[in-house]
C-alpha cells in the first residue's frame, strides 16, 4: 500500500532565512492586535459584559427578525441585539444589563416571555447580572495569568534560559494574535474563548517543547555546525510530525465547527487560529529567537558558567 | 526492549474491560440501570454518565442572600423583642419604638422608667457563639441616652445572621424544590452568602423562580382599634381585590411556630383553603391570643400583605386553624407547600440564571455526537492513509482513549457538558500526537539505517521523553482551567484533561503492546511506514 506523505522526505528547507521576514510580520501583526483590543475592542458575551440572551425558536417555523426587534425595543429594554442563528426559525436576542441591579435582569427576562413565548419557544435563557459579569472578568483573567506564570515556571525548570525565553515569546505570541483574531473576527468572547485561549496557549508550548527538544539533541551531537543550521536541521527533522499532527486536530476542530453548533463554534474557529499561529510561531519565532539569543552548541559544555543563577535547569540526560 | 511481561498485557485487557462495563449503563435505559443498581452491592459503580444542564436541559440559579434584609428582619424582631419585654416589665411606651437600619431606639422620657428599660432591656443582649467564637462577643450594644433606650445589632451579630439566613434559606429552598416533585435537585452554597440551585429538566422557571422567589413570611396580627396609638399600628394591602386594612404592628403568633400545613376545602363553602397546625409553643400562644380577643377581626399577612382578616368567633385552644382566601386550587396548595417549608429568613436576588430547554439539550447532545463521530473518521482515516497497518493500531488505541474519558468520567462522577464534549474532539485530534512523534522517530531511526527492532525500539524510547513534556504543558492549563472555571467550561477541563493521561496511557502502552505482539509474529524485516 503506498502510504499518505502530506510532509515531503528529507526536508531541508532554510527556515532561519525567513526569520527577517517572520519577524517583523509578527511585530507588526502583535502591533495590530494590540492596538485593535484598545480601540476596537472585543465583542464580549454576556458573561463578561452582563445582560441577557435569549435564544428563540419560532412556533411558525420562520422567525421574522425586525418584528422582534421593533417589538423588544418598544419593550423599553434599551439596546436589543437579534440575529439569525443555524436555520430560519433561530433567533439569538441580546440584551444589556439593565438598570436596577441584578433584579432589574429579571425583570427583562419577563418581560421578553410575556411579549414572545406566544409565538416562539424559548430554547435557552441566560442572564447574567452586573456581580457575577465582574467576578466572571476577574477569574477569567485570573485563570489566564495564572495559567501563563504556571507554564512560564514549567519552561524556566525545563529549558536552559535561552530556551525558555524564546518559549515565553512564542507564547506571548500566540496570545496577542487570539486576542487580535477575536477583535478582527468580532467573535463573541465569552468563557469558552478564555477556555480556547489556553488550550493555544497549551498546544503551543506542546509545539514549542517538541522542537525545542529536537534542537537541544541536535546541539549536543552537531557541535560544529553553526546555530542556525542546527535549528534548521531539527525543524526539518520534526517537520513531517509538526504537519501531521496540525492536520489530526485541525481535521477534528473542523468537524466540531461545522457540525458542533452555533454554541461552540467561536470556541472552535479561535482553537483552529490558534493551531496555525503555535505551528507558525514554534518554527519561525520561538527558534529564530535562539539565534538572536546567541546561543551556541557549547551552552551545553559548560552548565554552570556565568549565568549560574538564572540557569537553575540542568540539562537532563537522555538516557 | 519489544517485549513485555503478560501480566501487563492482561492488566490492558483488564482495564478495557472495566471501561466498557463502566460504559454500558449509560448506554441501557435509565429506569434499567436504577433498578438493577438497586440490587448490586453500593461499591459498584453502576450509574451513568452525568450530563450537564446544557444538555439534558434544566435552570441553574445563581442566588445571592440580601444581607440588607436578613439585618432589616432581625430589626424587626429585636423591635417586637423589646416591646415585649417592657409590656412584661410593665413599663410605658411613652414614645413608641424607633427603627434604624442597624438597631432601634426605645423611647422614654421619664428617667426612672428609663433607667428600669435600661436594666430591663440588656438581658436581650445573648453572648454569640460560646468561647469558639472569640469569647466575650454578644449581639447587641446596649446603651441609655437622653431620649431612651438604644440597641445596636453587633458586627458579630450581623455576621452571625447572614451564616445562619444563608444555612436556613438553603434549607427552606430544598424543601420548597423537593416538593416541586424534580429529581436530583442540587441547592448549595457558592462563596460566602451565595446559593446555587440545579434543576435539571425543568423547562419554564417561571414556576420555580415563583417558589424560590417568595419569603413566605406568615404573621397573624390584630386588625386595629380606632384607640390604637398611631406609632403602634401599620397599613397593609390586602393580597386580593386591592384595598388596604389597619393592623397591630404587633405580631401575635407567626409562622416559625407552624409544624404543618396542608390543601384542605372550606366544610361550608367548598372551597380551596390551607389547614395548618401549630407545635405546642405556637399553640399555646394562639390559644391565648384568640382566647383574649374573641369578636375581634385578626389579620393574616403573609410577606406583608393580608389574605384576609376573619373575626375570632371562638378561642382556638387546638393549635390547628385553616386560612380562607379566595384561593384557587393551585394557590392554596403552592401556599401550604411555602407554608410547610418554612419561610426564608431574607430575600434572594437572582445573580445569575441559565435555563436550556430539553430542546436545545437534545440538539447539542445531536451536534456533539455528530461532531465527535466525523472528527473520529477524519482522524482514523487520515492515520491509516499515512500509517498502514500502524495507522490501525494508533486508531484502535484512539477507541480505547476514548472509551477511558468516558469510563473515568463516569467513574469520577463527572458531568458532560457540551464543551466537554469539544474537549474529547479535540483530545481525539491530540491523543494520536503522541504516536504521530513515536512513529516519525521511528522512521527517522529506520533511515538511519537501523535495523526494524532496533528503530522500533529507538523510537519509543526517544519519543517518550517529549510526549510527556509536551503534555505538561496541556494538562497545566487543564488544571488551571478546572480550577478556575465554572459551570460548562469546567466540563472542557475535565475532558481535556482526563484526555490527556489517558492518551498517554493508550498511545504509548498500548500502541507499544501492539507494535511489540506484530513484530513477534511476523518478525518483518522491514518496517511499513
Amino acid at each position: 500500500m503506498k502510504l499518505l506523505r502530506l510532509a515531503p522526505e528529507n526536508t531541508k528547507f532554510g527556515f532561519m532565512r525567513f526569520r527577517r521576514v517572520s519577524y517583523p510580520l509578527s511585530a507588526a501583526l502583535s502591533i495590530i492586535s494590540v492596538v485593535m483590543f484598545l480601540f476596537v475592542g472585543m465583542n464580549f458575551g454576556i458573561d463578561f459584559a452582563g445582560g441577557t440572551q435569549v435564544d428563540m425558536r419560532a412556533r411558525s417555523g420562520e422567525a421574522h427578525i425586525a418584528e422582534i426587534r421593533h417589538e423588544a425595543e418598544s419593550l423599553g429594554l434599551g439596546a436589543v441585539e437579534v440575529q439569525q442563528i443555524g436555520s430560519d426559525a433561530d433567533v439569538l436576542l441580546r440584551l444589556n444589563v439593565q438598570p436596577g441591579g441584578d433584579a432589574g435582569q429579571q425583570a427583562a427576562i419577563a418581560k421578553l416571555r410575556d411579549a414572545f413565548s406566544k409565538d416562539y419557544e424559548f430554547r435557552s435563557v441566560d442572564s447574567v447580572g452586573p456581580t457575577v459579569s465582574a467576578e466572571l472578568v476577574q477569574k477569567g483573567t485570573l485563570g489566564v495569568v495564572v495559567a501563563i506564570i504556571a507554564v512560564l515556571t514549567y519552561l524556566w525548570f525545563r529549558f536552559e534560559w535561552q530556551f525558555a525565553v524564546g518559549a515565553i515569546i512564542g507564547t506571548m505570541h500566540d496570545l496577542l494574535l487570539t486576542v487580535g483574531f477575536f477583535c478582527v473576527t468580532q467573535l463573541e468572547f465569552n468563557q469558552t474563548s478564555i477556555a480556547a485561549i489556553l488550550t493555544i496557549v497549551g498546544y503551543s508550548l506542546n509545539e514549542t517543547v517538541v522542537v525545542l527538544d529536537r534542537i537541544r539533541e541536535v546541539m549536543r551531537k552537531y557541535k560544529r555546525l553553526s546555530t542556525a543550521e542546527i535549528i534548521d536541521m531539527s525543524i526539518n527533522a520534526v517537520l513531517p510530525r509538526t504537519i501531521m499532527t496540525a492536520t489530526t486536530v485541525f481535521l477534528a476542530l473542523l468537524a466540531l465547527f461545522f457540525l458542533g453548533g452555533h454554541v461552540i463554534r467561536s470556541f472552535s474557529a479561535a482553537m483552529i487560529w490558534g493551531i496555525f499561529v503555535a505551528t507558525y510561531s514554534s518554527i519561525f519565532i520561538c527558534s529564530p529567537m535562539l539565534i538572536y539569543m546567541g546561543v551556541r552548541a557549547d551552552v551545553f559544555d559548560k552548565p554552570k558558567d556565568q549565568d549560574a543563577d538564572a540557569k537553575p535547569a540542568q540539562p537532563r540526560v537522555k538516557a | 526492549m519489544l517485549r513485555f511481561a503478560p501480566w501487563k498485557l492482561a492488566s490492558v485487557l483488564a482495564l478495557v474491560a472495566a471501561a466498557i462495563l463502566l460504559v454500558i449503563p449509560s448506554f441501557m435505559p435509565t429506569n434499567t440501570v436504577d433498578s438493577v443498581a438497586a440490587r448490586l452491592p453500593g461499591f459498584i459503580p453502576m450509574r451513568q454518565i452525568v450530563l450537564g444542564l446544557d444538555l439534558q436541559g434544566g435552570a441553574y440559579m445563581l442566588m445571592q442572600v440580601d444581607d440588607s434584609s436578613a439585618i432589616k428582619s432581625q430589626v424587626e424582631a429585636l423591635r417586637d423583642d423589646a416591646r415585649q419585654k417592657l409590656r412584661d416589665g410593665k413599663i410605658g411606651l411613652s414614645g413608641g419604638i424607633a427603627t434604624q437600619p442597624r438597631g432601634v431606639l426605645v423611647r422614654i422620657s421619664d428617667p426612672a422608667e428609663r433607667d428600669k428599660a435600661y436594666a430591663l432591656l440588656q438581658s436581650l443582649s445573648q453572648p454569640i457563639g460560646g468561647p469558639l467564637a472569640g469569647g466575650n462577643g454578644r449581639t447587641l450594644d446596649v446603651t441609655e441616652t437622653d431620649s431612651g433606650v438604644q440597641l445596636t445589632l453587633t458586627d458579630a451579630a450581623i455576621a452571625d445572621k447572614v451564616r445562619h439566613a444563608v444555612a436556613q434559606s438553603i434549607e427552606v429552598l430544598d424543601r420548597r424544590i423537593n416538593a416541586m416533585g424534580t429529581k436530583e435537585t442540587v441547592v448549595e452554597q457558592q462563596g460566602a452568602n451565595r446559593i446555587l440551585v440545579e434543576v435539571p429538566g425543568l423547562q419554564d422557571p417561571t414556576r420555580l423562580k415563583q417558589i424560590i422567589g417568595q419569603t413566605a413570611k406568615l404573621d397573624f396580627q390584630l386588625v386595629a382599634d380606632p384607640g390604637d396609638p398611631p406609632n403602634e399600628v401599620e397599613t397593609l394591602p390586602m393580597q386580593k381585590g386591592g384595598g388596604t386594612i389597619t393592623v397591630q404592628k404587633r405580631i401575635m403568633v407567626d409562622g416559625a411556630d407552624l409544624i404543618d400545613a396542608q390543601q384542605s376545602f372550606d366544610q361550608q363553602t367548598g372551597e380551596p383553603d390551607v389547614t395548618f397546625r401549630f407545635n405546642l409553643r405556637g399553640a399555646q400562644k394562639f390559644g391565648q391570643v384568640t382566647s383574649e380577643n374573641v369578636g375581634r377581626p385578626f389579620a393574616i399577612v403573609l410577606d406583608g400583605k393580608v389574605i384576609s382578616a376573619p373575626v375570632i368567633r371562638s378561642p382556638i385552644t387546638g393549635g390547628t386553624g385553616q386560612i380562607t382566601g379566595n384561593f384557587t386550587l393551585d394557590e392554596a396548595s403552592g401556599l401550604a407547600i411555602l407554608l410547610r417549608a418554612g419561610a426564608l429568613p431574607a430575600k434572594l436576588t437572582i445573580v445569575e440564571e441559565r435555563t436550556v430547554g430539553p430542546g436545545l439539550g437534545q440538539d447539542s447532545i445531536d451536534a456533539g455526537k455528530r461532531a465527535a463521530l466525523v472528527g473520529a473518521i477524519l482522524v482514523v482515516i487520515y492515520m491509516i492513509a499515512t500509517y498502514g497497518i500502524f495507522g490501525i493500531f494508533a486508531d484502535l488505541a484512539l477507541g480505547v482513549h476514548i472509551l477511558l474519558i468516558f469510563a473515568s468520567m463516569v467513574l469520577l462522577e463527572q458531568t458532560l457538558t457540551l464543551p466537554g464534549i469539544a474537549g474529547i474532539v479535540f483530545t481525539i485530534g491530540m491523543a494520536v500526537d503522541s504516536n504521530v512523534l513515536i512513529y516519525e522517530r521511528i522512521r527517522e531511526e529506520a533511515h538511519l539505517g537501523r535495523s526494524v527492532i532496533s528503530a522500533l525500539d529507538a523510537g519509543f524510547k526517544r519519543a517518550f521523553a517529549t510526549i510527556v513534556d509536551s503534555n505538561v504543558t496541556m494538562f497545566v492549563a487543564a488544571a488551571i482551567l478546572f480550577f478556575l472555571g465554572s459551570g460548562a467550561v469546567k466540563g472542557f477541563a475535565v475532558s481535556l484533561g482526563l484526555g490527556i493521561v489517558t492518551s498517554i496511557v493508550t498511545a504509548v502502552t498500548m500502541t507499544r503492546m501492539m507494535i511489540a505482539l506484530w513484530y513477534h509474529r511476523g518478525r518483518p524485516s522491514k518496517l511499513p511506514i
